[in-house]
């Protein structure tokens, strides 16, 4: 394509990168901070990437990019602390069940 | 939080860049990229994988799956490879990879055998459902569908992806995760003859460039995803396989010149759980995990299972053995509604069921099961199968549902939950994608693919075994060859594509999210449920326009934001792969889905073949191949594997 930017390698370097958590409708991930050891093991495995981690050693990545969420759960089964992190389905998605008949 | 707040947390290595040789190249690590990984390093050749995600977890399959379709040879098997791969190709028609299937059918079970060999659960060790009827008490396995003929086997799928991560690193291939590949090398020698060199990638956290040299090169990087359903809030739920496939393969394959089949074949959409349907498995229904779960209606009353001929069946039991005079049933991800021939037991049909005074909502009621039934659908099948195990049984557990004291309820008229209209369009049920020939070999020589990137791909025993088959054929070309050469200016021109959108000032940039809902909107517009030249080409001119007046205004932040932005340049390019091949076809089809106001004949037998499409130039350009191209699926097979058949495959008594 012609009207790409031409890119100088020393002026890429010098780009600087921002990020901030992006709003969504949906928080599809929560973490427990009193559970948490901060090991980042759930950022590693999630494939879509959303989880960031902490700044703060020891605190809870954080979820950069909610909208994102394949709602695998990847993340939760790699956790070594149950409960320090938890998928929760957008509201709308949460089918009822009923006793038996 | 704001801008200043958080940092970028990873090295910023843009405008950095790394060659890496290896003899063969993967490009995507789900399963059929692992596999094809491990086929070439058993044969000695150094191998470099490829992988957008995190391979330990990654793909369709990265949280599991629960079925294993198609394993003819395991020793209980009442089915030879020959038989099912046959009714495969016959129950679509033709419109279905005979070539692939054969491969599933006759070398997945040796694929399984590895997976428990790396350490993955394939049989119940654990003695937990000793004396089921689907359970075999020698080998231990466990079988779904088909209890006569057992040839669809109940896995423990979620321990498969890390066990295929730990051989990798045992095989000492060497593994590049968080790289997204973009675009594909290939070289022409001074004959014109075109191959494949390898291929180019960035790093999704740091911007850092790759440059992958290979003598020979494998696809794996599923299929397309996003062309019709977006939602910029969910986007992660838009589609069924996960958010990171997009078809970034296909469209590189297209800029190279490879070679496309069936891309005009697309179902009215099936998954969206970002409106129209469910979480995949989380509402009540008797199909895939479910089957064959007994179904209630709003009053309790149960809705009866009939076999192919309408006759009601009395017992659970029956409803997993084929028919009297059948010799076996097809049920499994892309059997929707099969020929009689092939058709199992299956609840009375809706409008049946209307007519009858059966009453909506319906739910699935496993309570009505026997023990072990129950058993194995809520809490192995369930918790097994890809996005259940946190998502559904998990959750549902942390709210109180027990399957021996709750229904669960179905939505709307059908078992899939899900209410889609006409033009919502998806990719489904074996659709289009990489033409190849019995090597799985693309049009480019060195260029192989496997898995769901293959024309009317399948399920997870597809892809293991496919991938381990062009692996394998890629080597033995890699051996041939030496590194093709590449071109400096190929290299240059896809980095600057690649780092473009970071130059985009952010309050007059597009960013991917807009050009993604542009893209979805004119294809539900001019490539819906009933498709005509005009609207065709007036799509094709809009995403023609979104090309050159939009993607250079495209924006991103960071490489996370860069990636998603190239998913959707590629999907740009896969959308008018569509509108391409839609154009090619003039008339309608069953078997394919595919609708045509100005074409209305259905599957005349003039058209019934393979349109199979590349770019050359700029420009689309078709070739017809009958649709028995593959011969004979065992000679054929046979004929160019001997050597497999005789040192690696499991033979039984
Ligand atoms: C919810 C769900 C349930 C399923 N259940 C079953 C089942 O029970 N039984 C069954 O047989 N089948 C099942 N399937 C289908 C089966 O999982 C897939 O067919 C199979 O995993 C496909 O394997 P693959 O290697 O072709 O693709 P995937 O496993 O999806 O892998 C593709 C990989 O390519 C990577 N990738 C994509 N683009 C790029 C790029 N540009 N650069 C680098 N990497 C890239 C992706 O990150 C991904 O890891 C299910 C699928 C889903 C989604
Ligand atoms: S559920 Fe899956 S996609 Fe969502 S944050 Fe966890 S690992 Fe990532
Ligand atoms: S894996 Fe668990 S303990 Fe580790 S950072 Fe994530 S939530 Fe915290």
């Amino acid at each position: 394509m012609s009207n790409q930017k031409k890119v100088d390698s020393k002026e890429a370097f010098n780009l600087e990168y921002t990020v901030s958590p992006v709003a969504s409708s949906v928080n599809p991930i929560i973490y427990n901070q009193e559970l948490c050891i901060g090991c980042n093991r759930c950022a590693q495995v999630c494939q879509c990437d959303i989880l960031f981690p902490s700044k703060e050693k020891g605190r809870h990545p954080i979820v950069m990019y909610p909208g994102e969420c394949y709602y695998c759960g990847a993340c939760v089964m790699v956790c070594p602390n149950p409960g320090a992190i938890t998928l929760k389905h957008p509201l709308m998605n949460r089918a009822k069940f009923v006793p038996v008949k | 939080m704001n801008r200043s707040e958080y940092k970028w947390p990873y090295a910023n290595e843009s405008g950095m860049e790394e060659m890496v040789q290896s003899d063969v190249l993967v490009l995507g690590g789900g399963l059929s990229g692992c596999f094809a990984a491990i086929a070439a390093a058993r044969k000695g050749l150094s191998v470099a994988i490829v992988e957008k995600g995190a391979i330990e977890k990654s793909g369709s399959a990265g949280t599991g799956f629960d079925h294993w379709e198609s394993a003819c040879t395991n020793p209980c098997s009442g089915v030879t490879a020959k038989e099912i791969a046959e009714a495969y190709v016959r129950e679509q028609d033709w419109y279905s990879n005979g070539i692939a299937h054969y491969i599933e059918c006759r070398e997945g079970y040796d694929r399984l055998l590895d997976l428990e060999s790396f350490g993955g659960k394939v049989r119940d060790t654990e003695d937990e459902f000793v004396g089921a009827e689907f359970r075999d008490e020698n080998t231990k396995l466990m079988f779904a569908y088909d209890y006569k003929n057992k040839f669809t086997i109940r896995v423990w799928g979620s321990t498969f992806k890390p066990a295929l991560y730990r051989e990798l690193k045992k095989l000492g291939v060497k593994i590049y995760e968080r790289t997204e590949a973009t675009g594909l090398l290939v070289s022409s020698d001074s004959g014109g003859t075109v191959r494949g060199a390898g291929a180019m990638g960035m790093n999704v956290r740091t911007g850092k460039f790759y440059v992958f040299r290979a003598k020979s090169t494998v696809l794996a990087m599923s299929r397309p995803a996003r062309v019709w359903l977006f939602d910029p809030d969910l986007t992660g739920l838009c589609e069924f396989r996960p958010m990171q496939s997009i078809g970034s393969g296909h469209a590189m394959g297209w800029r190279a010149g490879l070679e496309f089949t069936m891309m005009e074949k697309t179902v009215r959409a099936e998954f969206s759980a970002a409106g129209r349907s469910f979480p995949p498995y989380g509402a009540g229904n008797n199909h895939n995990t479910w089957y064959a779960a007994t179904m209630v209606d709003a009053r309790g009353v149960e809705i009866p299972y009939v076999d192919r001929d309408g006759r009601e069946l009395k017992t659970v039991s029956e409803r997993y053995y084929p028919a009297p005079g059948q010799k076996f049933f097809l049920k499994g991800g892309v059997i929707d509604n099969p020929k009689y021939e092939y058709r199992g037991p299956e609840t009375l049909e809706f409008d049946e069921l209307i007519k009858r005074g059966y009453q909506l909502p319906f739910y699935a009621d496993l309570s009505r099961m026997p023990e072990s039934e129950r058993k194995v659908i809520w809490g192995m099948m369930i918790g097994e199968e890809a996005k259940t195990k946190i998502p559904i049984y998990q959750n549902y557990t942390d709210r109180g549902f027990d399957p021996s004291k709750h229904m669960l309820q179905s939505y709307g008229t059908g078992w899939q939950s899900a209410n889609f209209l006409e033009q919502e369009r998806q990719f489904f049920g074996a659709p289009g994608g990489v033409m190849h020939d019995w090597d799985l070999k693309t049009n480019v020589d060195g260029i192989y693919a496997c898995g769901d990137q293959l024309y009317a791909s399948d399920c997870a025993g597809f892809a293991c075994a496919t991938g381990y088959y062009a692996g394998r054929k890629a080597s033995d070309y890699a051996k041939t060859v030496g590194l093709a050469e590449i071109n400096s200016q190929d290299v240059q021109a896809e980095k600057e594509r690649l780092y473009a959108p970071l130059y985009v000032r952010s309050e007059e940039g597009i960013t991917w999210k807009e050009l993604n809902s542009a893209i979805s909107k004119a294809m539900q517009n001019y490539c819906g449920g009933v498709k005509c030249d005009s609207l065709l080409l007036e799509g094709l001119d809009l995403l023609k326009s979104f090309e050159k007046d939009i993607v250079p205004s495209l924006y991103a932040e960071n490489p996370h934001d860069l990636m998603r932005t190239h998913e959707v340049m590629d999907i740009l390019t896969v959308a008018q792969i569509v509108l391409h091949a839609s154009l090619a076809r003039k008339s309608s089809s069953q078997p394919l889905c595919f609708m045509r106001s100005d074409y209305p004949e259905i599957d005349p037998a003039c058209d019934r073949k393979h349109i199979v499409l590349r770019q050359e130039d700029g420009k689309p350009v078709t070739r017809e191949v009958p649709l028995d191209f593959f011969g004979d699926l065992e000679e054929e097979y046979e004929k160019r594997n001997q050597r497999y058949i005789r040192e690696e495959a499991v033979h039984h008594e």
